[in-house]
């Protein structure tokens, strides 16, 4: 594959790219550039953040987990470019060496390139920003001050990248959803890529060879998002922080739970398709847009089907999804917000959910008149708590239905027991989630999150 | 003077701009070959065959090797000789290396290195305490005891019993630098290799046995760690001597590094310890008697573990005067990572089973927890200096004061404890002449206003069902100096070049604490000279010979006082040649402001060391130190292990959600004490990070085990460290003015350590929050995840 990208503002033209090589390992071991580092290697420790431009704007990603052809056409900054073309320090360099906010030093690069992009968006969360660069050494304190400090500095001109205008795409880059669906057709075995967040640990954990690879990124018609007064429809390409970002105002619980799902970097990478179609019973979106009524929207070929979302998921590892079938987008109705989204695990930010349950039930008049309950982490699949709905759908909504509703979840889930939690506490905090709805509607304080001293 | 002021990182510039090279940054010659090891996936057994045959054919392999093919020593263990580099035929854990691969890439010996097919003879793996206890496996032959008069006698006479027992996780390192090694074959038999390690010496001394060599062959070079925490004490040996073996095999410049998830399944973690106690106290929470009784998970070989265990046991005490005390210690042998240094070195699990006991005290004995652990404080240092101690009111403030309105606690005062038969001393019989804690304690209390945050949080957990409050305090006495006294040494070289420019080397490392600038400084302060004068430089084993560890927080303590008396004999010579020349007293040359005054006349330091150097003065000098006063014997238990003890006390709140046990600290007031601190900005990095580690030890960080001896917890995705957000809401961290009252550098105390027990009140904190859900004590185990705290309101609840 021939690909074309910017790197510190030099074309990059490459030829025969491995599909699935990294851009942190071309980095240090093809071109020298050993500013950017490896902590991890599956995106979780953000050593190798580096920023991107593109169309929508830059942002910061993970190197490690980012293939090569994912690129094309896109502007790579570094490190090594964050300082201007005569040394001059980017503002929050210099901030953080002024805060000391470096110690050994070795995460500094990637903390660099999350708070470079995020001066250049403008964004000021920086517990957000910086939720997935991990540091050892500072206890983070005066990385956040330096953060700060830096917030009123202009953006260097050298760090304002453009991407690269429109190349032409090699065809296992599509750049539509009909291009994709013929080379799709035409090679059912290939593994698709869309954010490269899961695929990329098979390629450098299980150290799997991917033979041959579609990549998704470049298919702008699968990054849309249409809110209607009737439905909210995202195609399957769109990331994680859009998605997020849409939801803000008409289901915030959910734009929050997705505030707290993996990184800004994994974020940027991850697409709500990617999320679904990998089948994973710990994905965070199912259950959330299980409880929404979502529809998963499929295509083969030129045949497209579709079914409510939860019937996609089948048993553990298997979906109704067919070789060479793909996910066009999710949709679900236009309501009421009634919906929270509840994600346990051991840290709050960048963890993978223990638990994560989804509720969203609808009073009127005192009465509970419809109920949709989901939840992850709880059996093989992303599942629904029918059991549980049918207990509390036309009961006065009172903490005594609540109550008697809770021995039902047994009847619904038989969790696992593994490093992220027992299956006592699985099943009992699935309890005390529909308990903590019910507080939360009472107006009780319950989210640990927005207690302060 | 450069000395005590707030600097930069010298780094710090390198590592915003990603040019601070590590180990796996430097440029290799061509041809270097990259390793990776075979690893063993069974916890215990015998190999009965071994099949390396698509190992050795995969693509880009150029050499195997098994324990067979290894010329020398098959060691890389740091004490005993019980941890051979390649599996001897027994295997002893998951993840123990078997076998090495060397290829062209870091990827394609990775890819290759688990091709091998190898059969083995399993056995029924030691993996919890239960296990090792019923089949004796054990380091050591039997416990280690050591006690300060009648512990059991006390308490049983005692008015009130206090008894429990807890489990005590384990901790990842975690430095973002994984483990990492380049060995470069020079001419002859010698060996470069560069080593991302906290004891180049060991590395030496372990490649020089590896190859057959003496240790003058061999030259170990480190200029900087990305992160250690003891994780780079003794775990990089491993990859040092592969890297050297396979390039004096091939001739090939050879480069090891772990990716993260083997870096977590091969090397050791903090050891997780099983503390139990038992303590009398009288009707006025006066300590009468306490018995701890430690069992100490330390893996498949011995690599650290006794020292560590020691520490534990020397730090039962933290800060209180236990009149009566007996520690008991098991060191446990399991098929399980060889348990290894991390800050602390023991003394955080010993400080933890010693606070938890007051805790479950206090809450016994309905007793402030701040209250009652200051009741028992060690007598301060200036009423031992000063006075006899039965003159001296006890362990507690003034009573006339008015607390309440100062923000510390308002309780009944107790009457005075009368001090015990053996003196201020410590259950090895240390007598304890520099406590800082009764001011510190009165000092963070006021300044956290923690009287009135603590009558607020009664008053939100009375009105808030879910969501509870709690708050705790806790202090910390950390003993400084290696226990094995003769590593209490340290060696530095000095050059002054005729231009006035310093070289400055040392046998301490640098991990990210500052060392290196902290020890600049004290060169620059001792010429006179701007630190930019002065460059910092490598470790390297040929410039400064037979060094220790940089660990046990002696780094600057040892190499600052090594690199003073260098600097020293350098200036003396200089002030002798120059008083000389003008018919001077040698004493009236001053070396001030990047000038020598001699007399009336004034050099540049430059001009002056130009001067000398006409002179035929010698401008390169060696220094070298060693603690005074220390001496110790760890199978009695007895004497002055310490020069001196560093001290802090932090206050910490927390926010528990009872229904599903998740929990954040709001707010964290911190008094730490880093004697007259050589670098305040540095000092109070050492505090902020050490806290949050400290925290993430006891609250989020959990290693779990599957019933195989399989780390589960292997990658961040599933080893969760403190992120941005953990830290604390409020974070107010500030250094307590004192200066060290032994001859230290500068009067300063060493810090890398004694923060990262300030975590401890996190945990007490969740405790506290938790007793707010009913009336038993919570007894939390560690570390706290949302499902310990929440298994802990259950049992409030009564639930369980």
């Amino acid at each position: 594959m021939d690909i074309t990208f910017l790197l510190n503002g030099e074309t990059v033209e490459l030829a025969d790219v491995d599909p699935t090589a990294t851009l942190l390992d071309w980095l240090r071991e093809d071109r020298g550039l050993t500013g950017t580092k490896e902590g991890c290697n599956e995106g979780d420790c953000g050593a190798c953040t580096i920023m991107v431009t593109d169309e929508d704007g830059a942002k910061a990603l993970n190197s490690c987990i980012l293939f090569l052809p994912q690129l094309h056409g896109k502007a790579v900054r570094t490190v090594e470019g964050a300082s201007g073309p005569n040394g001059e320090a980017h503002p929050v360099q210099q901030a953080m060496v002024d805060l000391h906010g470096s110690q050994c030093g070795f995460c500094t690069p990637g903390f660099v390139m999350s708070m470079v992009a995020g001066h250049a968006t403008g964004a000021t969360d920086h517990d957000t920003q910086l939720a997935g660069n991990l540091c050892r050494c500072t206890g983070y304190a005066p990385i956040i001050r330096a953060a700060q400090a830096a917030e009123d500095q202009p953006v260097p001109v050298w760090v304002k990248d453009k991407p690269v205008a429109s190349p032409s795409s090699p065809p296992m880059l599509p750049t539509s959803s009909d291009a994709l669906a013929t080379v799709y057709a035409d090679h059912p075995e290939a593994t698709l890529v869309a954010g490269a967040t899961d695929v990329g640990l098979w390629v450098t954990k299980q150290l799997r060879d991917l033979d041959p690879v579609i990549f998704l990124n470049r298919c702008d018609d699968l990054k849309q998002i249409t809110i209607t007064d009737r439905e909210l429809r995202f195609g399957a390409m769109v990331d994680m922080n859009r998605m997020g970002d849409a939801l803000v105002d008409l289901h915030p619980s959910y734009a929050e739970m997705i505030r707290r799902y993996a990184s800004v970097q994994v974020r940027h990478a991850a697409t709500v398709g990617g999320n679904i179609a990998n089948g994973s019973p710990i994905g965070d979106n199912p259950p959330a847009l299980i409880a929404l009524d979502a529809t998963l929207h499929l295509r083969r070929g030129d045949t497209r089907r579709q079914l409510p979302l939860e019937e996609f998921f089948l048993d553990y590892g298997k979906q109704d999804r067919v070789p060479g079938e793909f996910v066009e987008a999710v949709s679900f109705p236009r309501q009421a917000d009634r919906l929270k989204c509840y994600k346990l695990s051991k840290r709050f930010d960048q963890d993978i959910s223990a638990v994560c349950g989804c509720f969203n039930i609808t009073v009127s008049d005192g009465t509970v008149t419809q109920a949709r309950i989901a939840f992850g982490g709880m059996a093989g699949i992303p599942k629904r708590a029918t059991h549980v709905e049918t207990a509390i759908i036309g009961k006065p909504w009172t903490h005594a239905t609540v109550k008697a509703a809770l021995p039902r979840f047994a009847e619904d889930f038989a969790p696992l027991t593994d490093m992220r939690a027992s299956a006592t506490y699985r099943l009992e905090t699935a309890q005390a989630l529909l308990e903590r709805y019910f507080h939360e509607d009472q107006g009780d304080v319950t989210n640990v999150l927005e207690v302060t001293a | 003077m450069s000395v005590t002021k707030p600097l930069p990182h010298d780094a710090a510039p390198l590592h915003v701009s990603g040019t601070a090279r590590y180990v796996d940054d430097i440029p290799t010659p061509k041809g270097t070959l990259y390793l990776a090891f075979g690893l063993s996936p069974i916890a215990k057994g015998k190999i009965t065959a071994m099949d390396l045959s698509a190992v050795k054919t995969a693509d880009g392999v150029a050499m195997v090797m098994t324990a067979e093919d290894l010329p020398f020593a098959n060691d890389v263990s740091p004490s005993i000789h019980d941890e051979p580099l390649l599996s001897d035929g027994t295997v002893n854990y998951i993840g123990q290396p078997v076998f090495v691969v060397a290829a062209t890439s870091h990827l394609a010996a990775r890819k290759a290195a688990r091709l091998g097919k190898i059969d083995y003879a399993e056995e029924t793996p030691i993996l919890t305490i239960e296990d090792a206890l019923a089949a004796d496996s054990r380091f050591e032959d039997g416990p280690r005891i050591y006690a300060k008069g009648d512990a059991d006698a006390a308490i049983a006479s005692a008015a009130h019993v206090i008894e429990g027992s807890f489990e005590l996780g384990g901790q990842e390192h975690f430095y973002l630098e994984g483990q990492a090694a380049l060995a470069v074959p020079n001419e002859g038999a010698d060996m470069l290799v560069h080593s991302s390690t906290q004891h180049p010496t060991e590395i030496q001394h372990k490649v020089a046995d590896a190859l057959g060599v003496p240790m003058h062959a061999v030259r170990v070079e480190t200029r900087r760690m990305g992160g250690g925490f003891g994780g780079k004490e003794s775990q990089g040996n491993a990859l040092a001597v592969a890297c050297a073996i396979v390039a004096r095999a091939t001739g090939k410049a050879c480069k090891m590094r772990y990716d993260r998830d083997d870096d977590m399944i091969i090397t050791g973690k903090r050891h997780a310890f099983r503390i139990s106690y038992r303590a009398g106290f009288d009707d006025h929470g006066h300590i009468q008697g306490v018995s701890f009784l430690h069992h100490a998970i330390c893996g498949w070989a011995q690599d650290l573990s006794l020292p560590v265990a020691d520490r534990a046991m020397l730090h039962s005490d933290n800060a209180y005067l236990l009149p009566n005390a007996r520690i008991e210690s098991h060191r446990l042998k399991t098929n399980t990572q060889s348990a290894t240094a991390y800050r602390g070195f023991g003394g955080p699990q010993g400080m933890v089973g010693v606070e938890r006991m007051m805790d479950h005290a206090a809450h016994t004995l309905r007793i402030d927890p701040v209250e009652l652990r200051r009741r028992n404080y060690y007598e301060p240092a200036h009423a031992v200096a000063e006075q006899p101690p039965e003159e001296k009111p006890l362990g507690r403030p003034d009573p006339h004061e008015d607390l309440t309105s100062r923000g510390a606690v308002d309780t009944a005062h107790a009457p005075v404890r009368p001090l015990p038969a053996g003196g201020n001393t410590t259950p090895y019989g240390m007598e304890v002449s520099d406590f800082e804690l009764h001011g510190m304690t009165q000092a963070l209390l006021e300044s956290s206003d923690y009287a009135k945050r603590k009558a607020a949080i009664d008053k939100w957990n009375a009105e808030n069902a879910v969501v509870k409050k709690g708050i705790s305090f806790s202090p910390v006495k950390f003993g400084i100096s290696f226990t094995l006294t003769h590593l209490n040494q340290a060696g530095a070289l000095v050059h002054v070049y005729q231009d006035g420019s310093v070289h400055l080397n040392h046998g301490g490392t640098e991990m990210g604490q500052g060392l290196f600038q902290k020890v600049a400084q004290v060169a620059a302060s001792r010429f006179g000279i701007p630190l930019e004068m002065v460059k910092i430089t490598a470790t390297d084993t040929a410039k400064v010979p037979n060094t220790s560890a940089t660990a046990a927080s002696s780094g600057s303590d040892l190499n600052g006082m090594a690199v003073k008396a260098a600097c020293d004999t350098i200036r003396d010579r200089m002030a002798d040649y120059l008083a000389e020349r003008h018919q001077a007293d040698p004493a009236s040359v001053i070396f001030t402001d990047g000038h020598v005054e001699v007399g009336e006349e004034r050099y540049t330091f430059a001009e002056a060391a130009a001067l000398a150097y006409q002179g035929r003065i010698s401008l390169s000098a060696t220094g070298f130190y060693k603690t005074p006063k220390i001496e110790w014997d760890r199978i009695k238990g007895r004497g002055r292990p310490f020069f001196y003890f560093a001290y802090g006390a932090s206050i910490t709140e927390v926010a528990v959600d009872t229904l599903t046990g998740e929990n954040r600290i709001l707010r964290t007031d911190i008094l730490h004490d880093a004697g007259a601190s050589l670098n305040p900005a540095l000092d109070i990095g050492q505090v902020e990070g050490g806290y949050v580690q400290g925290a993430g030890w006891l609250t989020t960080e959990e290693l779990v085990w599957d019933g195989k001896g399989n780390l589960r917890t292997h990658a961040p995705s599933t080893y969760k460290i403190p992120a941005c957000s953990d830290r604390p809401d409020i974070f107010n961290v500030a250094l307590w003015h004192g200066e060290n009252r032994e001859d230290t550098i500068y009067r300063s105390k060493a810090v890398g350590e004694p923060p990262f027990m300030l975590g401890i009140s996190a945990w007490l904190a969740l405790s506290n929050a938790v007793a707010a859900c009913g009336d038993r004590y919570p007894a939390l185990d560690a570390p706290a995840t949302a499902e310990q705290v929440w298994h802990g309101i259950q049992k409030m609840k009564g639930d369980i």
